[in-house]
């Protein structure tokens, strides 16, 4: 799950980590009162998306005086964001951070991530801040440095310090690099993170040292033991069917082309993608109903996948374990009854009582091509999707 | 995948078969619904289910759906152990509980535990890898179908009728003639998959990659399932593959007919 900058310095502050002071607001007329709060001298307004490269994009503003902050913030509260992660689509910016301007010295950079070849977190420090760490890993990989976290005892203060001196800090910053790294991995394992990121990662004219940007992901099979961050979810960040999908308690994901897909586990959803490519065709989502394919599953999946305009024909594949085929076609034909559906549907079935299943698609009279295997599933809807 | 786990350990040895007809199960969650539900299929196939444990429900016997099984609880793993001397623990416990599960099962001595569980936080398995690091005990998942010896063993969710006794495995054995190896995007297990092939098999392999077409950034549903940073593509692991000679089938329809071919050349040398 991903939340907003602003979520995440709150998050970051109780843990101790150092924030620069600012306020968000989702209305215009609130910049002012919020900007003079911050002592009316220049303050840098920042759009809340969940995407990186807003200030490429123009969602990043200087505003010298409170004046000027409600100004810059009229221009961004309600403007379409398009960045490099938003799409051609954008994003509309919904609320905006109004935060102290700072006096900024160096801009460095800090990651930590779970390193799943070692199994452990680890703790990442550049110099190289303000700028993609994709970037800085390509080209320069010697800049970044890296501790990995034990996770028996949790981040220690030597591995701090050398991260500190690598970065080249000094003296009394050294001290208050390694209470700000050790609340930093406090906070990432205490909410069971999947990634934090501070880029950057400031050191001010006068010493101090902030998160001026911060990014926190978190495991979702985790949020069960953290409600203050399951509330932090914002769905106006999300695909309205992704959202759907994941109130009917199944997995999708939605692509760009036209063959939809309903499939049982995530193995064999990603396989059934691949094979539609394989036939010449495009996938239009990857949806996993799960293991059981209940009738009421399949109408959920349905309606779902013909939420997406694009799609052109559907092919179910479902592979009948332990579920029974034929439970699994009177499922599929029910639910395509009553929703009353348009689009050609290709079925493959596989597993037990695989013959009873074939059997009730072909007698209920709906339009139901069977396929015999994946290949044919594969070939037959790619061609009924081009009509 | 289930797999995974065979190229992970330091001391990695090509495995021989894991269950059959030794294998003395305990289940770890039989008295919930998926637990119960699975022992009742893993006993009518033929496997030998000796005990199940259920914290709080220790002394009483399961008696499953039908009423006709006879499968004595225990409260903790080790008193399961020692009583009915259980030699491989199935996991079918929800998720917040999952990792201390498969603690328990090792602290306890066993040699192999299989997790089903899906969903388990990333820290819990962090801490798990830790606890397991040293002990004798092989982890197979979690979030995994399980492990089957076909007419001898089942060890898990799989449907017993769709395996055939065969010469063709995921592990080596003397009736091992052949190995298939299905990955997916995300990570790097396939990539050292391919190494351990390349280093030390000398058994035809047949390889697919499943998730040419997933987009970047977005998980797949399996856990590890997504390309980060440009990292685990499946193009970088089917490149991987035919580096080490691994014979890669383009679409999942084609994995027996390119195993099929393989056979055959090798029969024709």
């Amino acid at each position: 799950m991903k939340i907003h900058e602003y979520q995440a310095k709150q998050i970051l502050g109780r843990y101790g980590v150092a924030v620069p002071r600012g306020e968000v607001i989702s209305r215009v007329e609130e910049a002012r009162v919020a900007a003079e709060r911050l002592g009316g001298g220049t303050v840098v307004v920042k759009a809340q998306i969940h995407a990186g490269g807003r200030g490429k994009g123009g969602g990043v503003k200087l505003a010298r005086n409170s004046a000027e902050a409600e100004k810059v913030a009229g221009d961004i509260l309600g403007m379409t964001l398009v960045t490099h992660q938003t799409g051609p689509e954008g994003r509309v910016v919904r609320k905006v951070l109004i935060e102290e301007g700072l006096d900024v010295a160096r801009e460095l950079y800090l990651g930590l991530v779970i390193d799943r070849a070692i199994g452990r977190p680890v703790f990442m420090a550049s110099t190289e801040g303000g700028v993609e760490i994709e970037v800085v890993a390509a080209q320069h990989p010697e800049k970044i440095l890296k501790e990995s976290i034990d996770p028996g005892v949790g981040f220690q203060a030597f591995q701090a310090r050398k991260l500190a001196f690598g970065l080249g800090l000094e003296g009394v910053q050294v001290t208050e690099a390694v209470k700000f790294f050790a609340a930093l991995y406090r906070a990432f394992e205490g909410t069971d993170a999947s990634l934090t990121e501070i880029n950057p990662f400031v050191v001010t004219r006068d010493g101090r040292l902030l998160a001026l940007d911060a990014k926190m992901n978190f495991d979702d099979n985790a949020l069960f033991r953290h409600r203050e961050i399951r509330e932090l979810r914002d769905l106006d960040e999300e695909d309205p069917l992704e959202v759907k999908a994941s109130n009917s308690g199944l997995n999708y994901i939605r692509l760009d082309g036209n063959v939809g897909c309903m499939v049982n586990g995530a193995g064999l959803a990603m396989a059934t993608m691949d094979i539609i490519q394989y036939a010449g065709g495009r996938p239009a989502n990857f949806l996993d109903v799960g293991g059981g394919a209940s009738e009421e599953q399949v109408r959920k999946g349905f309606e779902i996948i013909l939420g997406d305009p694009n799609v052109r024909a559907v092919l179910i594949n479902i592979f009948g374990g332990i579920m029974r085929c034929d439970i699994v076609a009177n499922g599929v034909v029910g639910a395509a009854k009553s929703l009353g559906i348009k689009v050609p549907v290709v079925v493959r079935l596989e597993g037990t009582n695989v013959e009873l299943g074939q059997k009730i698609l072909r007698e209920s009279e709906l339009n139901f091509t069977v396929a015999n295997g994946m290949k044919d599933a594969a070939e037959k809807v790619v061609s009924l999707a081009r009509h | 995948m289930v797999f995974r786990q065979f190229f992970r350990r330091n001391d990695a040895v090509l495995m021989s078969v894991l269950v059959d007809e030794n294998t003395r199960l305990l289940v770890q969650g039989l008295t919930g619904r998926e637990g119960g539900f699975h022992t009742g299929q893993a006993i009518e196939y033929g496997t030998k289910v000796v005990a199940g444990v259920t914290p709080g429900k220790g002394g009483t016997v399961w008696k499953g759906a039908t009423g006709s099984r006879n499968v004595p609880v225990f409260n903790t793993v080790a008193e399961a152990v020692e009583t009915t001397g259980a030699n491989v623990s199935v996991i079918f416990v929800p998720p917040a509980f999952a990792a201390d599960a498969i603690m328990e099962a090792a602290d306890a001595g066993l040699p192999l535990v299989v997790c089903i569980t899906e969903g388990i936080p990333t820290f819990d398995m962090i801490r798990v890898k830790q606890f397991l690091a040293g002990s004798n005990t092989r982890l197979i998942g979690p979030n995994c179908p399980g492990i089957i010896s076909p007419g001898k063993c089942k060890v898990g969710i799989m449907p017993g009728s769709i395996h055939k006794p065969g010469n063709v495995g995921v592990n080596d054995d003397p009736e091992t003639h052949a190995m298939v190896l299905i990955g997916e995007i995300g990570g790097s297990a396939e990539e050292d998959a391919a190494q351990f092939i390349k280093e030390r098999v000398r058994k035809p392999v047949t390889g697919f990659i499943c998730g040419r077409t997933a987009p970047p950034g977005r998980r797949m549903g399996h856990a590890g399932a997504i390309i980060s940073g440009g990292k685990g593509t499946a193009a970088d692991k089917i490149a991987a593959l035919q580096a080490a000679g691994i014979t890669v089938a383009g679409s999942p329809a084609l994995i027996g007919e390119t195993m099929a071919q393989l056979l055959s050349h090798q029969h024709e040398q």
